[in-house]
């Protein structure tokens, strides 16, 4: 393969700011989180991309705890959100400004 | 022939990426996602890393979007109302956000790049446990790595695990009223 290392990265670094884009276009808190996982996504990807052109298997690893983190923080987000719906019921950013007043 | 599956690979990501930010149903963005992860395990394979490739589909796009999905269904968000906002500091985080993107894209073709190192020869199989593991393409390296030099992280990341559960477990539980 005779792709070189600045394409990857290229492309984890376009993922990274869509995601940014996400985050702060959207209303929709869920929206707001999977924008979240997809910058993750991208720091994955770069990693992998940097652990095989050094030829080390340390970027893989740390890929791997990063997939479990974003697991687990996604459980407990998930979990935040659905007790904040039972609350106010809306997940909409706009509505949620109770700290605001 | 793998040049091209690359620029299929990250252009499905790309474009699925774009459609999950920008569409303005969240089951439709959710299911974009799960495309933009299995394109993303795709350039693993690419890349040679098969058990994170394996991995990334099982956990992200297997139980992370498929978690997602529930809590959508769940929330039964009203699709009327409106995706995107339109006030001032939105619309200054979008155009700082566009940046970004106009001078990554920029720096990615003009700018000094990283020095192109040529990948190196792929060893089978591990033979010791030195810094800088040296790169394998067997899962059998990950197992070695994890129990001898990421032991700590090994063991740290089942504590999250159970804490992150526990914690699950006490959030959504239905707040009963001890009204006096």
């Amino acid at each position: 393969m005779t792709i070189g290392i600045n394409a990857f990265i290229l492309v984890a670094g376009l993922l990274f700011a869509i995601g940014f884009l996400g985050v702060i276009l959207r209303r929709n808190t869920l929206v707001i989180f999977m924008s979240l996982e997809l910058m993750l996504n991208a720091v994955n990807l770069a990693l992998v991309a940097f652990s095989r052109y050094n030829g080390t298997m340390d970027g893989n690893l740390l890929v791997f705890f990063i997939i479990t983190v974003a697991a687990a923080e996604v459980a407990v987000g998930l979990a935040i959100i659905v007790a904040l719906y039972r609350r106010r019921n809306t997940v909409m950013v706009d509505s949620l400004n109770g700290l605001s007043r | 022939m793998l040049d091209s599956l690359f620029y299929v690979f990250s252009a499905i990501t790309l474009l699925a990426a774009l459609v999950m930010v920008l569409n303005p149903n969240a089951v439709g963005a959710a299911m974009a996602m799960i495309v933009s992860f299995v394109a993303t395990a795709a350039l693993f394979v690419l890349l040679e890393a098969y058990f994170l490739a394996i991995i990334q589909i099982l956990v992200y796009a297997g139980a992370v979007m498929v978690l997602f999905l529930f809590i959508i269904m769940l929330l039964d968000v009203d699709k009327s109302e409106q995706a995107f906002p339109r006030d001032k500091m939105t619309l200054i985080g979008s155009f700082v956000g566009f940046a970004l993107l106009a001078v990554l894209v920029v720096s990615a073709f003009n700018g000094a790049h990283l020095p192109e190192t040529e990948l190196l020869s792929v060893i089978e199989n591990p033979t010791g446990s030195t810094a800088g593991i040296p790169f394998t393409t067997s899962a059998k390296s990950f197992g070695y790595s994890l129990f001898s030099k990421y032991m700590l992280p090994f063991q740290l990341v089942g504590f999250l695990l159970l804490a992150a559960m526990l914690g699950v477990i006490v959030i959504s539980k239905k707040q009963e009223s001890t009204e006096a």
